[in-house]
């Protein structure tokens, strides 16, 4: 049975591994300026702990295809090199690795969290609440109205709390259900959670940042294709978490011009 | 004497059930118009895209429904109803039915009474949750996928109850749990009629789930319709 | 004089009533058997939850015949809620969690065998061991309440993030009753781990056997006493944060809940409190936790494998070297579960280090086991395959550790598959095959009587297959970015997916229908099973020294005296090719 085991674990190894030998694995395309970094970084990852998957699996079952139910009175014997060779193996093979990804990986990281945005990057504030994303933009004034928690009133559509009687900046303020935006623009997210935690995600971006209640956090990006992409949230709000969604519409520049016109004759 | 006794009591019922039949047919109408005075809130247009099943339903979008107005200043959406004066009513079996469509309620408003079932129909293709804001009866939040079937509820006690649909944020709309059978909610003219009133002193009660209450008393003497109005302030904002 | 009066004092007589000797029992032995016994209801429970979550994620609209009898509320028609999915997970994670992967290896196995490997006569305080398991007894039924309450179990996932857990049902079903019950539960759960864990380093440090150093002690032992080391430290800062959670929900303090949050519309009357604390207080808990259900696997498959392949480890020093440093480096690395969470990210990369260097003495263990396979005689039994399992199952969860180490990657797969297939590799299935390992390794032992091998073999292929089948793709549909934590997947997107959520939901219910072939054969075996010699697997260890199932005292009241270390094999014994820990004879290397 100790065969049987060596077979079936090198034939899982096998398959299991197939795909990203082959690169054969489904991943959505990468629509931002900083992504192609953390794709790098992965593939990166994936030949360094693909060859550690299959060197460890295929060893393992050569050893117990090997040395599994031999004959009464056969030899015991230990590896050359004993202890010592596997923690100084270790060391090499998992301590390069942890330094090379360690120090490498670094770089696609500083890509979103340690560059400030450009100062002429547009600002959008997301506000995330249980169970649907909406997007504020300053309007012609350009500037945001204050949030009022105690007057939101989101059957009339009130989602962020705005006080247009009594506050002017806010009653130009564009909100809508979609994140537009211009194409090859960078752009300010400024974050904003209305109750729980939730999460800002978009595949194609390479973002994923979560809205945490109380502390309003910023994310900048730059979408370099136009389309329609799928804004989901991952950090678990409760029983609509499911379905929180939204769309980031990438336009061009004179699309993304009339959006705001059509939008602000909404308001 | 016993068979004189038993007809003059068998005539005595028919009068009382006749009467009580005139009562019931005829009896007294209080109906009117419900309009507004000032500028009300645009009604603003509601974005569904997060839901493409419902979206694709609207060619045009829906617009928010909390200020309803018609020609003429009409206010609709407006629960008028007999607040003091009547008797509580036994609850009918028929069931209120409040249907999700398009992710918009349908009714917006819906009046029913104490106790009567109110039968809760999901028309999408999406699971909406539904969930009363109630703060004398028992609140409560279930979802219902798409395909299941509708569902009863019932609530003990007279309350307006907001409803909302966490998972579609612009969802709302109201209960009116109400303890007779005396009410009407007003329609896209502003009009409303409430008939069938014993003759007897009324305070009727206009509720506008923004512009708030109204009271008017009434006197019913006979077989005659009152005409009473109601008229709420509107704010822009 | 005063001698006889010490020896006096540890002497306890056997219990003489039903009760005594069977429920409310001192003895570690019957105490160990309980913990397991309450595992195995929270596995079939947590994988029978985990059959109606795959179901409804593979056929969302398909009614389950009787599931509107558990819960109307939940499954109107037998189709699934989107909450009852949540409470179903965050039930499924808690018991798993909670109940399988601390109460089996570390509480069950470690109570039992701890003492009688070092030669003690039962635990240094078997009062507080006794309180341990009641107290997480009654943790347990009021978890289980929380099925039968009108509010539903709650729906904020085992690591119930602040302020969702916070707020109270304004937040949704089952964040009412259902999440009070949680806290209340993990909390008097805290309390049980604590008494535990305090209870197995003082046994473990006073109460050794004449000669048994702490470097003769098993591995096994070892691995129970780091892990009793972490989880004292570690369930000390869950109980005060869930102590926090509970005042907050209701005692209207704010520790978690900051100012301005509207729920439902309702404005909530809080103000000050931080989400972020609560994550850093449970992750600095639920790191942890990971090697606090690890470890002792670890330990029992060195035990097995060793047993198995007749020969000692290349180096057991290093073995248990390097479950110190990870336990040691576990406090470093919580960090690691909020990268995207808000936290500075410069302190992202500080946790990214200690967490990428974990990957070394983990590797330097996985290295030790594969080299000492070499030139081995290893004998294939139901123990020694689920051993080699946990070594796969390590292996391949492991190698995905390397990409979620990595902020920058862990921005694309944080919340996806991509982790859940990580975590149920490395910690719970890897760890179940621990568990299952030392099972059928110790059974014999535990209840006098052998399980049947050839339906244990049976149960190993099924399982061993069948959880690469479910598990492997769970890679893929993360990298793929499939979102985990969905009740149903509503995205244009995930439509090309869904035959691999198939696939994977008929390998889970065919591999949970394997576990069944376990548990008759545990049932069956306890009963009708071949009586079991003293030492079965001609194993060195104490355990082995004493008769099958083990007198009420362990060593009929005789003070083992220990000569050797723990693992002597691969000799000229006078019983064969191995030597007792016990046994007086010298050491002959052939």
């Amino acid at each position: 049975m100790g065969k049987l085991f060596g077979v079936i674990l090198t034939i899982i190894a096998l398959v299991s591994a197939y795909p990203i030998v082959t690169h054969k694995y489904v991943q959505p395309e990468d629509i931002s300026t900083h992504g192609h970094a953390i794709d790098e970084q992965l593939s990166d990852t994936m030949a360094e702990s693909g060859f550690a998957f299959l060197g460890s699996q295929l060893l393992l079952a050569f050893f117990v295809w090997k040395f599994s139910e031999r004959k009464a009175g056969a030899k015991i014997s230990n590896i050359p090199g004993g202890a010592k060779l596997m923690v100084v193996a270790a060391f090499i093979l998992i301590g390069t690795e942890v330094l090379a990804l360690g120090v490498l990986g670094q770089k696609a990281w500083a890509n979103v969290y340690f560059t400030a945005p450009k100062p002429d990057a547009m600002q959008v504030q997301a506000q995330a609440g249980q169970f649907a994303f909406y997007f504020r933009y300053s309007g012609p004034d350009g500037k945001f109205g204050a949030i009022h928690p105690d007057k939101i009133d989101e059957g009339n559509q009130n989602f962020f709390g705005l006080d247009p009687a009594n506050d002017v900046e806010s009653r130009d303020d564009i909100v809508s259900g979609e994140l537009a935006i211009p194409v090859n623009r960078e752009i300010q997210l400024l974050m904003h959670a209305k109750d729980v935690g939730h999460s800002f995600y978009v595949r194609e971006l390479r973002i994923q940042q979560d809205f945490v209640p109380g502390l309003d956090l910023s994310v900048h990006f730059t979408a370099t294709k136009t389309g329609k992409y799928e804004i989901v949230c991952t950090q678990l709000c409760g029983l609509g978490h499911y379905n929180m969604k939204a769309y980031l519409n990438v336009l061009s520049q004179e699309d993304f011009e009339k959006w705001t016109k059509q939008k602000i004759s909404e308001q | 004497m016993r068979a004189k006794l038993v007809s003059m009591t068998a005539a005595a019922a028919l009068i009382f059930a006749a009467a009580l039949l005139h009562a019931r047919a005829g009896g007294g109408t209080v109906s009117g118009k419900v309009t507004y005075e000032g500028t009300p809130a645009k009604p603003k247009p509601i974005d569904m895209s997060k839901e493409p099943s419902c979206a694709k339903q609207h060619p045009t979008p829906v617009m928010t429904e909390t200020v309803v107005t018609g020609p003429n200043n009409s206010l609709e959406n407006v629960v008028v109803y007999i607040s003091a004066g009547a008797p509580d009513d036994a609850a009918p079996s028929q069931a209120a039915t409040f249907d999700q469509k398009g992710c918009q309620y349908i009714p917006h408003v819906l009046a029913f009474q104490v106790n009567q079932p109110l039968k809760v129909v999901n028309d999408d293709q999406t699971s909406h949750n539904i969930h009363p804001l109630a703060k004398i009866n028992h609140e409560w939040n279930k979802s219902q996928p798409p395909g299941t079937p509708p569902f009863s509820e019932k609530f003990g006690k007279s309350e307006f109850i907001p409803v909302k649909c966490n998972i579609h944020p612009w969802m709302h709309g109201n209960f009116a749990v109400l303890k007779n059978s005396h009410y009407a909610v007003s329609g896209g003219d502003g009009s409303f009629s409430l008939p069938n009133l014993p003759p007897g002193k009324y305070t009727v009660t206009a509720w506008h789930e923004s512009y708030g209450e109204q009271t008017q008393e009434v006197t019913i003497t006979g077989n005659e319709t009152k005409a009473v109005s109601f008229i709420f302030k509107a704010k822009p904002y | 004089m005063a001698e006889a009066s010490v020896q006096q004092a540890h002497v306890h007589a056997p219990p003489e009533s039903f009760i005594r000797k069977n429920v409310f029992s001192l003895d570690h032995k019957t105490i160990g058997k309980q913990y397991y016994g309450l595992a195995l209801v929270a596995v079939f429970t947590g994988m029978a939850l985990s059959w109606l979550m795959r179901f409804h994620l593979a056929w969302p609209n398909a009614k389950i015949a009787g599931l509107e009898l558990l819960s109307k509320a939940g499954a109107p028609g037998g189709v699934i809620t989107p909450e009852y999915y949540l409470s179903l997970l965050t039930m499924h994670g808690t018991l798993m969690v909670f109940f399988v992967l601390t109460n089996a290896p570390f509480a069950g196995f470690g109570n039992y065998f701890l003492p009688i490997q070092i030669g003690a006569e039962d635990m240094a305080f078997p009062r507080f061991n006794m309180m341990s398991f009641w107290v997480t007894f009654v943790a347990f039924l009021v978890l289980f309440t929380a099925f039968f309450i009108p509010d539903g179990p709650p729906t904020s996932g085992w690591t119930a993030y602040a302020p969702l857990s916070a707020v109270g049902s304004d937040a949704g079903p089952g964040l009412g009753w259902g999440q009070n019950l949680w806290a209340i539960s993990i909390s008097l759960f805290c309390i049980g781990q604590l008494l535990g864990s305090l209870n197995f380093i003082s046994t473990t440090l006073d109460l050794r056997a004449k000669g048994m150093t702490l470097m003769r002690m098993p591995i096994c032992t070892w691995a129970w006493f780091i892990t009793s080391c972490i989880g004292l430290l570690a369930f000390a800062v869950l109980l005060p944060a869930c102590l926090l959670l509970i005042l907050d929900r209701m005692a209207g303090t704010s520790f978690f809940i900051p100012a301005g949050l509207v729920l439902s519309d309702r404005l909530q009357n809080h103000a000050g409190g931080s989400p972020l604390l609560w994550q850093h207080l449970f992750w600095f808990f639920g790191h942890p936790e990971v090697y606090i259900a690890i470890l002792p696997a670890m330990g029992i498959v060195s035990h097995v494998l060793i047993t198995s392949m007749r020969k000692p480890l290349l180096s057991a020093k290093v073995i248990i070297y390097s479950m110190m440093s990870i336990g040691f480096l576990s406090w470093m690395v919580w960090g690691h579960h909020m990268f995207v969470s808000g936290m500075n990210p410069f302190s992202s990369l500080l946790f990214s280090f200690p967490t990428l260097t974990i990957t070394i003495p983990a590797t330097i263990m996985t290295l030790i086991w594969l080299g000492s396979l070499y030139g081995a005689n290893l004998q294939i039994t139901s123990a020694s395959l689920f051993a080699l399992g946990f070594v796969s199952m390590f292996v391949s969860g492991g190698v995905s550790g390397f990409f979620l180490a990595q902020p920058s990657i862990d921005i694309y797969l944080h919340a996806t598959y991509f982790v859940v297939g990580h975590f149920h590799m490395v910690m719970g299935v890897a760890a179940i095959f621990g568990i299952l390992s030392g099972t059928y390794f110790w059974f014999p032992k535990m209840s006098g009587r052998m399980m049947n091998e050839t339906l244990g073999k049976l149960h190993f292929w099924i399982t061993f297959v069948g959880t690469y089948c479910i598990f492997m793709p769970f890679h893929y549909l993360g990298m793929a970015g499939n979102v985990r934590r969905y009740s149903s997947f509503v995205d244009d997107f995930m439509a090309p997916l869904l035959p691999l959520h198939k696939f994977i939901t008929i390998a889970a219910l065919i591999t949970g229908a394997g576990q069944f072939i376990f548990l008759y054969n545990l049932i069956h075996s306890r009963f009708r099973g071949k009586p079991a010699p003293q030492n079965p697997w001609n194993g060195t260890s104490l355990e082995w020294s004493i008769p099958s199932p083990p007198p009420w005292n362990n060593f009929g009241g005789k003070h083992p005296v220990v000569y050797h270390d723990s693992y002597q094999y691969g000799l000229k014994g006078s019983k064969g090719d191995y030597v007792m820990q016990d046994s007086p004879e010298q050491i002959v290397t052939e």
